[in-house]
C-alpha cells in the first residue's frame, strides 16, 4: 500500500512500488487528463507537478512520490499560474487535437510560477521537452507571454 | 643493423620512465574520455549516446544550486529529475541513478585534450575542490554517478577498463606523481 | 436515426462546461419531447440544441466550424450548443464527395458548407412555421433569433416549440441567408472543445473507461506481413494482475488489470516471430528497386503538347531526380481501441476517421449484422491520415472474439511507429527545356511509387493511374506549353497509406523545387519566374504576390540566410509560402520565419484557417528535417521520438498567415499548409548556400 497526496487528497493505492505514476493516475484513479505519449520521457504528455516541479509521470515510480504533493492537470487551474495559463490558452485558442495540451499547460504553469516574465530563451528551455504534433508551438509561446502579462 | 631500429624505442621507454611515465595516464584517459563519462562532463548542456550528440529536448545546464552560475540540474522547470529517476527506467532507456546531474562546469572535459584533462584532474579549482590525489580518486571509486557508467543498461557501451582496473590505474598514476602527457606542439 | 442500447457522448454546454459519461441502456436515442428534423441536430423541450457532428475532430476544428454553419441558420448562440460524436452510418453521415463516412481529404467544409446550413435553415423554418401556426399568423411575420421565435410582442422559445415542430413535415431545401447577413460564419468564433482540452476533461479513445474493463498491451509481428510462430507466456502469467495472453495469427495481447501490468506482461513473453516473405525487406534495397522502376516509361497521367519532342529540340535542358522517403504519422495519442463483445452485440470505443468502415469490418469479423455493432467515436489525439485506417480496430476485435468482458487495447509508441501504415517512398524524375527567354517550354515528370488509393479508395484509380498519387504533378498552375506527366506504379510488399497532404505533399515539394532549379538556370528571380507563368491562374498569382509582399521578398538578408518560395493549387485552395532559413557554419539549418498567404475561398472560421496553416507547416517541417522510416531485415528501425525526431518549441519558426477574403467556393484547409512548406524551405536553403537538396529528409534524426 502506498499513500499519495494527489490534488490535495490523500489516496492509498495497492500497486507495485515501481509502477510509474502515470498508470496509477490514469488506470487506478481515473485521472485521465494526464496522457501517455511515448513511455520514455521524450514527449512530455505525462507531465505532472511533484511539489510544484514538472515531472514525467511515465517514468517516475509511485514509490518516489510518497510524501510529496502531486498536482495534475485536473487541479492545476486552482493555482494562480495554472489558471493564468489555462485562461491564456483559451484566449489564444491554442489547442487543436488537444492531446499534448495537458502536459504543455503543466509545463507552462510551472514555468510561469517560477519565472513570471519568461524570455523566449527561457520559454525554449522550459517547453522544448513537450511535443505537439499538431504544431501549436507558436500559440503556446504566445499564450505563455499573454499569461505573463506581456502583449 | 637490427639495433638501429630498436634504439629509438629503447630511448623512448627510458625517457618515459625518467619523466615519471605520462603513459600511466593513458588508461585513466581511456575511461574519463569515454562517452559514458564525457557526456556529463560538459559545459552548457549534457550529451547523449556514443556519438555524443547534444541532449534532446534542449536540456541545458541551467543555473541555480550552490553556485548560481554553476547549475547542473537543468533549467528551473525542466530539471534533470523531471525525467531521470534514481534508477534506470523505461527498460533502461532512460538512464538514472541517485543525484543524476551534470558535473560542475569547472569539471568540463568536452573538447579538451588528454593532456589538458590530466592537468585539470590535478587542479582543485577544476576537480571539485579535491586537494589530494586520494580525494580525487575516492570520487571515482564510490560516486554513484561514476559507477553508473559501468552498469548503464540498455546495451550502452561501458568504458574500456572495468571499474576495478580503472581505480588501479588511477592509483598507479597517482603513485607516480600524476605525470601528465604533453600536448604535441605543431 | 439509429437506436442504441448504450450511448456515450461528450457534451459541451454553456460556458464551455463539458461532461463525458456513459449512459446505461437508453431506450431510444432522443428524449421523449424533442425535435430532430435531420441526423445533425436535435432540440429538446428545454431548448438545448445538440449537434451530431458528421466529421470527426482531430484538431482541425470541425467540431466548431460545422456547428457554426448550422448555428448561423438555426439562429442559436454557438456557445450554448452541445456536441455529440456521430455514430457509424454511411447513410446519415457520409461525405458527399467520397460517398462514405470518412473525415479526410480536407473535405469537411466543402461537404458541409451547404448541407449544414440547410440543416439549420430547415429546422429554423419548421420552428417558425410551428410558432406561426400557434399564433395563427404568417410565418413571414415571425423572426427567429437566439433560440426564440418572435412576432410582434409574442415570443416562444425553441424548447416550447419542439412538440409542434416535430409534428410538421420536413421541407426540402429552403432559402439560405445571403453572405451579407452572416453574423457567425466568417468570424473567429471560439472553439467549442477548447475548454475541455485545457483542463483534462476531453476524452480520447485511450481515456475510455467502462465498468469491468481490463487493459491490454499488444505486439504484432515486427516484420509487416509476418506471423506469430510461438509464445511462451509462463513468466507473464505468473505476474499478479496479468490475466490472459491472447494470440492472433500475427499478434499477441497481454490482458491485465492495468496498463503497467499489461506492458510488463508483454515484456515477459518469449515470442518467436516468423518474418515470412518480407523478412529481409530493406529500404536500401527497395530504393534501388524503385530507382530501377523509375527508368521505365509509365502510364501517361497528363499530356499537353509534345514535351519529348520539344526537349529533343531544346538548347538548354535540365534534369533532376528527387527521392522521398517512407514517413510515419506518429500522432500524439498512440493507436488504441476498446472492445466489449457481449449478448447485445459489440461496443467499440476508439478514435477513428472512418467509423462506418470500422463498424462494417468489425461486423464481418464477428459474424454480426452491422446493427449489432456500435462505434463510440471519441476525440482523436491526432489523425494525420493514420486513423483513416481501421487495422487497429480490426486487430482489437479479433482479440475480443477470444475474450469476455471489455478490454482496452493500447499500442505502445514503439508499436505505433513500427506498425504504422507509412506514407510511401517516391522517386521523381524531371526534365525541362528552357526557351531563349529562359522560360520553360517543356516539362516532364515521372512519378514512381505506390498507389495508396488502389487499396484505400479504388474509385480514385482511373485507367491504372492513382489520381491522388499524381495530384499536383498534373494540372500545375503554370502555363507551360508542353507537359508530360507519367506514373510508374511500384509497391512495397506491405500496406502504405495516406499522410497529411497526400498526393500534393509529395508532388508539390518536387514540382516547386524543380521549378526553382529552372529559375536559377535562367538566372531569374524565383518569384518573378513564377509570376510570368501564372497568367492563367489569377488566384495562385494573388497568393504569390501577397506572400512576397508580406515577406519582403527581395529585401536584404544577413549572410548565410536565404528565402525560398512555393506556390500551390491543391484541395481547392491556393497557397504561397515563403520560408527564411539560416544555415550555420557547421551546416545545421534553422527555419527562422514562414510567411503563408492563403486563398481558400469563403472562410467559415478564419482562426481555424490560421491554426491549420501554422500546424500544417510545423507538421511538414518535422518530416522535411528528419522524417524517415527505415527498414532493415524486414523491421522498422525507428521506434520512438528519439530516432523518429519531430519539431519542438525551440525549432518552430514564427509563422505569419495572411488570408485572402474571397467569395469563391470554400476549399480545404486541413492539409494544404503541409504540402506547401517543403519546397519553400528547400528553395531557401538553396538561396542561402547554393546547395540543391533533392533527397529527403534534410538531416539524420540523431
Amino acid at each position: 500500500m502506498i499513500k499519495l497526496l494527489i490534488n490535495g487528497k490523500a489516496r492509498a493505492l495497492d500497486v507495485p512500488d515501481d509502477m510509474p505514476l502515470l498508470y496509477a493516475l490514469r488506470d487506478i484513479l481515473g485521472l485521465t487528463g494526464t496522457k501517455f505519449g511515448c513511455g520514455m520521457a521524450l514527449c512530455g504528455a505525462c507531465t505532472i507537478h511533484v511539489d510544484g516541479q514538472p515531472v514525467r509521470s511515465c517514468v517516475m515510480p509511485v514509490s518516489a512520490a510518497a510524501g510529496k504533493r502531486l498536482t495534475t492537470i485536473e487541479a492545476v487551474g486552482a493555482t494562480p499560474a495554472g489558471k493564468r495559463a489555462q485562461d491564456a490558452w483559451l484566449e489564444l485558442q491554442v489547442a487543436q487535437c488537444g492531446y499534448c495540451q495537458s502536459g504543455q499547460i503543466m509545463a507552462a504553469a510551472a514555468l510561469l510560477a517560477h519565472t513570471p516574465q519568461p524570455t523566449d530563451e527561457e520559454i525554449d528551455a522550459a517547453m522544448s521537452g513537450n511535443i505537439c504534433r499538431c504544431g501549436t508551438y507558436p500559440r503556446i509561446r504566445a499564450a505563455i507571454k499573454r499569461a505573463a502579462g506581456k502583449p | 643493423m637490427w639495433w638501429s631500429f630498436a634504439l629509438p624505442l629503447v630511448f623512448a621507454q627510458l625517457a618515459a620512465s625518467a619523466a615519471g611515465g605520462p603513459a600511466l595516464f593513458d588508461p585513466v584517459a581511456s575511461v574519463v574520455m569515454h562517452r559514458r563519462c564525457l557526456n556529463c562532463h560538459q559545459a552548457d548542456a549534457p550529451r547523449q549516446t556514443d556519438r555524443g550528440v547534444r541532449h534532446a529536448q534542449r536540456v541545458v545546464r541551467g543555473t541555480g544550486g550552490a553556485n548560481p552560475r554553476d547549475g547542473g540540474h537543468g533549467a528551473p522547470t525542466l530539471q534533470c529529475q523531471a525525467c531521470h529517476q534514481t534508477t534506470n527506467t523505461a527498460e533502461g532507456r532512460v538512464p538514472g541513478v541517485a543525484h543524476w546531474s551534470l558535473a560542475p562546469r569547472s569539471m568540463t572535459w568536452e573538447g579538451l585534450s588528454k593532456a589538458q584533462i590530466c592537468q585539470q584532474l590535478k587542479d582543485p579549482a577544476r576537480n571539485g575542490n579535491r586537494t589530494t590525489a586520494h580525494e580525487m580518486i575516492e570520487h571515482m571509486r564510490v560516486d554513484p554517478l561514476v559507477l553508473w557508467a559501468w552498469n548503464p543498461g540498455a546495451n550502452r557501451t561501458t568504458p574500456p577498463l572495468d571499474h576495478a582496473s580503472f581505480v588501479k590505474a588511477l592509483d598507479a598514476w597517482a603513485a607516480a606523481g600524476m605525470p601528465c602527457p604533453q600536448d604535441k606542439t605543431p | 436515426m439509429s437506436e442504441f442500447s448504450r450511448r456515450d457522448f461528450v457534451k459541451v454546454g454553456a460556458g464551455g462546461l463539458a461532461l463525458g459519461f456513459f449512459l446505461p441502456r437508453l431506450a431510444s436515442a432522443a428524449a421523449p419531447r424533442s425535435f430532430a428534423p435531420n441526423a445533425f441536430l436535435r432540440i429538446d423541450d428545454r431548448g438545448q440544441v445538440t449537434i451530431t457532428v458528421p466529421r470527426v475532430e482531430m484538431g482541425q476544428g470541425t467540431y466548431t466550424s460545422l456547428p457554426m454553419l448550422i448555428a448561423e441558420e438555426l439562429e442559436v448562440e454557438l456557445a450554448t450548443i452541445a456536441l455529440e460524436h456521430a455514430p457509424a452510418s454511411d447513410e446519415l453521415y457520409k461525405d458527399p464527395a467520397l460517398g462514405e463516412q470518412i473525415t479526410g481529404g480536407s473535405l469537411a467544409i466543402r461537404g458541409a458548407f451547404d448541407r449544414m446550413r440547410q440543416a439549420g435553415a430547415v429546422a429554423r423554418t419548421m420552428l417558425i412555421t410551428a410558432a406561426a401556426a400557434a399564433w395563427r399568423v404568417a410565418p413571414s411575420a415571425c423572426k427567429a433569433e437566439r433560440g426564440t421565435v418572435t412576432s410582434g410582442k409574442r415570443t416562444l422559445s425553441y424548447g416550447q416549440l419542439v412538440g409542434r415542430a416535430a409534428a410538421l413535415p420536413v421541407p426540402a431545401d429552403v432559402a439560405l441567408k445571403p453572405p451579407a447577413d452572416w453574423k457567425l460564419i466568417g468570424t473567429p468564433a471560439r472553439r467549442l472543445d477548447a475548454a475541455i482540452k485545457g483542463d483534462g476533461r476531453a476524452i480520447y479513445g485511450i481515456d475510455v473507461r467502462v465498468p469491468g474493463m481490463k487493459y491490454a498491451a499488444v505486439a504484432a509481428c515486427p516484420v509487416l506481413g509476418g506471423t506469430l510462430a510461438s509464445v511462451d507466456a509462463k513468466t507473464a502469467l505468473a505476474i499478479p494482475g496479468v490475466r490472459r495472453v491472447v494470440q492472433l495469427d500475427n499478434a499477441v495481447a497481454v490482458i491485465a488489470d492495468n496498463t503497467w501490468l499489461a506492458r510488463r506482461g508483454l515484456q515477459a513473453l518469449v515470442i518467436r516471430w516468423d518474418g515470412g516473405a518480407n523478412a529481409e525487406f530493406s529500404t536500401a534495397k527497395f530504393a534501388q528497386d524503385l530507382e530501377a522502376a523509375s527508368r521505365k516509361p509509365g502510364l501517361v497521367a497528363q499530356k499537353i503538347g509534345d514535351a519529348p519532342g520539344a526537349l529533343a529540340r531544346a538548347g538548354t535542358r535540365i534534369e533532376a531526380v528527387y527521392h522521398l522517403p517512407f514517413l510515419a504519422h506518429a500522432p500524439m495519442e498512440p493507436l488504441n481501441c476498446t472492445v466489449e463483445l457481449g449478448p447485445n452485440g459489440c461496443d467499440i470505443w476508439t478514435g477513428t476517421q472512418s467509423p462506418a468502415r470500422a463498424r462494417a469490418s468489425s461486423a464481418k469479423i464477428l459474424g454480426l449484422p452491422v446493427e449489432r455493432v456500435r462505434i463510440h467515436n471519441q476525440y482523436l489525439g491526432g489523425g494525420f491520415g493514420r486513423r483513416l485506417e481501421i487495422d487497429y480496430v480490426e486487430q482489437a476485435v479479433r482479440f475480443a472474439k477470444q475474450v469476455t468482458g471489455p478490454v482496452k487495447y493500447v499500442w505502445s509508441r514503439e508499436e505505433d511507429i513500427q506498425q504504422d501504415i507509412p506514407r510511401p517512398a517516391y522517386v521523381n524524375r524531371l526534365s525541362a527545356a528552357l526557351g531563349a527567354d529562359g522560360m520553360p517550354i517543356a516539362w516532364t515528370h515521372r512519378m514512381t511509387g505506390a498507389a495508396v488509393m488502389a487499396r484505400f479508395f479504388p474509385a480514385l484509380v482511373k485507367d491504372g493511374i492513382d489520381l491522388d498519387a499524381v495530384d499536383c504533378a498534373v494540372d500545375m498552375p503554370y502555363a507551360i506549353p508542353n507537359v508530360l506527366v507519367d506514373y510508374v506504379r511500384h509497391e512495397p510488399p506491405f500496406q502504405v497509406g495516406n499522410w497529411r497532404g497526400v498526393g500534393p505533399t509529395h508532388n508539390v515539394v518536387v514540382v516547386e523545387s524543380f521549378l526553382d532549379e529552372l529559375a536559377h538556370a535562367a538566372r531569374k528571380d524565383p518569384v518573378a519566374y513564377r509570376r510570368a507563368l501564372l497568367g492563367k491562374s489569377p488566384r495562385a498569382l494573388a497568393v504569390l504576390d501577397l506572400a512576397a509582399a508580406k515577406a519582403g521578398w527581395g529585401t536584404p538578408l544577413p549572410p548565410r540566410a536565404g528565402r525560398g518560395v512555393s506556390v500551390q493549387a491543391a484541395f481547392g485552395t491556393f497557397i504561397s509560402q515563403i520560408a527564411e532559413v539560416v544555415v550555420a557554419a557547421d551546416g545545421t539549418i534553422k527555419v527562422t520565419r514562414v510567411v503563408c498567404a492563403v486563398d481558400c475561398g469563403r472562410i467559415v472560421n478564419p482562426d481555424t484557417v490560421r491554426a491549420q496553416m501554422e500546424g500544417g507547416i510545423v507538421f511538414a517541417l518535422s518530416a522535411l528535417m528528419w522524417g524517415k522510416i527505415t527498414f532493415e531485415h524486414g523491421r522498422v528501425v525507428e521506434s520512438n521520438f528519439h530516432d523518429y525526431r519531430v519539431v519542438r518549441m525551440d525549432e518552430a519558426p514564427p509563422i505569419e498567415v495572411h488570408l485572402i477574403t474571397s467569395s469563391e467556393a470554400p476549399g480545404g484547409i486541413g492539409e494544404p499548409g503541409t504540402a506547401a512548406l517543403g519546397p519553400a524551405v528547400l528553395n531557401a536553403i538553396f538561396a542561402a548556400t547554393g546547395k540543391r537538396l533533392r533527397a529527403l529528409p534534410i538531416e539524420a534524426a540523431r
